[in-house]
């Protein structure tokens, strides 16, 4: 086993596009192998790198190269054997780039899978051949609901630990699918030994019961978020207003003396110009004179981009303002009622002052209930069924919170628009990061799938 | 765009990778300086920090990008390097501040370490600069692919008054909400290209049709080996007996202080050329060319933790 032999040359980044995924599991059950074996047979690991790894698995006493040092690279890391914080890993194929968000295991670092899973296409999930679905995996498939994650592929590791048999995987693959019902998730299944590199990129001969893709096979032809998201745009387009583009010295760019353009990425949705605008949360109506960047104008701009945005009317438009397509505009809400997990140590509370950061905008936000706690440990409830009383939030608890907000904010439906259904709560006095959260739909009972009712 | 899929690539239902990383990049800058009340960019002539600044000049069109620049100079760099670096900011018009290690070791408050590298006392100027120029948003041109206590660091990463990065007590980063806010005395250090790979900016800086220092491209110099690495004469570095000096056609993957940072042989004179070669290279950035780097298992994340960039 070699990582200098034949390595094909890297894919074109002007060509491939781009998939976003994260890892997830059970402390020991494999997840750093998982990544490093992925590395390993996509020919991502350069000689050097493989080479230290050798030198250190054979100073500890080891035999062969043991991949997961590939991905341990803080000094406590090594010391403990463990993962303590996401890292990104960034490699590619023929077919597609990706850029990997490695997290944790440990309960302790949960925050750290929810920072992983918020950015991600989909989500790998880790479960132990011998041992099945843990607690964790299901906080991990939680977050994974939670958060929307378009796909989850949960992968039986160890699979040489059971003699490649069929019964424990086919079990297993029972119990998942449950959880796929109730979560809503849509989870494919696969039988892997990360150690042995079965399944992982390579399809092994050794379960020769099961037919469907490998691990690989399924990240290179996932959809991404943003195709999912454009191929189910109903027309409706997002730009959260960043910065407003005044250049201060007409001299460099006389031709741009007038010129005034609101400056965003574009959240949802394919902007054109000539369609109409309502700016919130004022409100106020224009249309799209024009779309501009660096590189000349456009006449479309497509959800990802970074552009700016002219506008027929001088109306009033600030940082932390949203544009919107009139033909389905977002809505300000004053009330929030979300989905919030908590990742700080201090817990929250009933009227504790919070920041609230939506898009470009940053708002004071007041507490005003906490309705529930999601209890991991209850068989067989729906995220909301599985939410019991509680009247405060710790560490890596996930629970239903209602906020105040002290200006309107156009936040919308997470299940149905990820970017503006996203928000963060901040600390207003030291300016820590507290809580993810996603906004549930703004009037109970409105969800289509059960998922957004209590 | 200027880059439009021209083969088999369906017409545009999405971003190609190069378009979406540009994209995430100019969003990252735009998200900081709106927040920051006094931005920076470190800008020393290299590749990646000639990136950033290029995003920098396109998320701010058609204005002037509204960022002041910083170089740390460690008085090793190479002089084409320091000449790039001082054209490109005439070119542009904008203002550039060098801290100079030099002058710390002139009156005292740095003392040269015996090996003679200077790459770890750039830590004291460059925090010092960053008070004394009240910045509190620092741009960098970092990338996770460098290296892995890198992989490890957030897109904006709080540091202490220290400039000091605590990896176990990273604040979530969530979605594309990057979150800025910081006490009085702490900073933060934002880097728009943490997902890119040393790959991703050698096409960019070919899309973008972007100048570098001709370091970066193969020429001929006087070279020793040492380690593995071919050093080039410089006064910061004795060259020993058993090292002989030759001519060889090398190029630079990196260009930081010239006293731990090795040429690579390469016929590569052109950027398609380098391409080709990072493309197919077995060797990545850091194991190839910086000495520094190759002290221990841990030495990036060390030097971090006390505030090195």
């Amino acid at each position: 086993m070699t990582a200098t032999a034949s390595a094909p040359l890297a894919p074109d980044s002007r060509q491939t596009s781009l998939l976003r995924f994260a890892t997830a599991g059970s402390v020991d059950d494999g997840k750093s192998t998982l990544v490093g074996r992925l590395l390993h047979d996509t020919k991502s690991i350069l000689a050097d790198a493989y080479a230290a790894v050798e030198r250190v698995t054979r100073e500890r006493g080891g035999a062969g190269v043991d991949l997961a040092l590939l991905t341990d690279g803080l000094r406590a890391e090594r010391e403990q054997g463990i993962t303590i914080d996401v890292a990104y890993r960034y490699f590619s194929t023929p077919h597609r780039t990706f850029i990997l968000a490695d997290c944790p295991g440990h309960v302790q670092y949960t925050r750290n899978t929810v920072t992983g899973a918020s950015t991600a296409d989909a989500l790998v999930v880790l479960v132990d051949a011998r041992h099945g679905v843990l607690e964790q995996t299901r906080r991990h498939l939680a977050v994974a609901a939670l958060l929307r994650v378009p796909h989850v592929i949960v992968a039986v590791n160890k699979i040489d630990l059971v003699d490649y048999a069929e019964e424990p995987f086919a079990a297993i693959e029972a119990d998942v699918a449950e959880h796929s019902r109730r979560l809503a998730l849509a989870i494919t299944t696969v039988p892997v030994s990360a150690l042995e590199g079965d399944n992982v990129a390579v399809r092994s001969e050794r379960t020769p019961w099961y037919t469907g893709p490998t691990v690989l096979d399924l990240l290179e032809t996932l959809p991404s978020a943003d195709e999912t998201e454009r191929a189910a745009a109903s027309g409706g387009w997002r730009l959260p207003v960043q910065y407003v583009l005044r250049p201060q010295d007409a001299a460099l760019s006389p031709e741009h003396r007038e010129y005034r353009g609101y400056a965003g990425q574009v959240a949802q949705g394919v902007i054109r110009v000539g369609d109409d605008v309502v700016v919130q949360p004022s409100g106020r109506r224009t249309t799209v004179a024009g779309i501009d960047t660096a590189d000349g104008p456009l006449t479309q701009a497509l959800s990802g981009q970074s552009v700016a945005v002219r506008l027929a009317d001088e109306v009033d438009v600030a940082r932390g303002d949203l544009l919107s397509s009139a033909s389905d505009a977002a809505i300000p809400v004053k009330h929030l009622d979300a989905h919030v997990a908590w990742l700080a140590d201090r817990p929250l509370r009933v009227r504790d002052r919070v920041l609230v950061q939506h898009g470009t905008a940053l708002v004071q936000g007041m507490v005003t209930g906490i309705s529930g706690v999601l209890d991991i440990t209850l068989p067989g409830g729906t995220l909301d069924s599985s939410i019991v009383p509680g009247d405060s939030l710790a560490l890596n608890d996930i629970g239903v919170v209602t906020l105040l907000l002290a200006q309107p904010l156009a936040v919308e439906d997470y299940g149905a628009h990820r970017h503006t259904g996203a928000f963060v709560l901040v600390d207003p006095q030291d300016g820590a990061t507290l809580a993810a959260g996603t906004a549930r739909a703004a009037t109970p009972g409105t969800g289509h799938d059960g998922y957004l009712s209590i | 765009m200027r880059d439009s899929p021209v083969s088999t690539t369906s017409v545009k239902s999405g971003l190609s990778t190069l378009e979406a990383l540009e994209a995430e990049g100019i969003h990252i800058l735009r998200e900081a300086v709106a927040t920051a009340r006094k931005p920076v960019i470190l800008f020393s002539g290299g590749k990646d920090s000639v990136a950033v600044l290029h995003l920098a000049t396109k998320a701010f069109w058609p204005g002037r990008v509204p960022i002041e620049l910083l170089h740390v100079d460690t008085g090793h760099n190479f002089d084409e390097v320091i000449a790039f670096r001082d054209a490109t900011v005439e070119r542009l018009g904008l203002r550039l501040k060098v801290a100079k290690v030099q002058d710390y070791i002139d009156d005292g408050r740095l003392r040269e370490r015996p090996d003679g590298t200077r790459n770890a006392l750039q830590t004291v100027p460059l925090l010092d600069a960053i008070a004394d120029g009240g910045y509190d948003v620092v741009f960098g041109g970092a990338r996770r692919d460098e290296e892995k206590a890198r992989a490890k660091e957030r897109v904006v990463s709080l540091r202490d008054e220290f400039g000091a990065w605590d990896p176990r007590n990273q604040r979530p980063e969530l979605w594309n909400l990057y979150n800025t806010r910081h006490l009085p005395g702490q900073h933060v250090r934002v880097f728009p290209l943490s997902n890119w790979t040393e790959l991703d900016v050698w096409r960019y800086i070919e899309r973008e049709a972007l100048e570098l220092p001709a370091l970066y491209y193969a020429h001929e110099r006087e070279v020793f080996e040492r380690d593995g690495m071919l050093l080039t004469p410089h006064p910061a570095l004795s060259r020993r007996e058993t090292e002989p000096l030759e001519r060889r056609v090398v190029r630079y993957r990196t260009v930081g202080d010239a006293s731990c940072t090795g040429a690579v042989e390469s016929p590569a004179a052109n950027v398609a050329d380098v391409i080709a070669e990072v493309a197919a290279t077995r060797i990545t950035e850091r194991g190839a060319t910086r000495a520094d780097d190759r002290a221990s298992e841990a030495a990036m994340e060390d030097r971090k933790k006390e505030g090195y960039f």
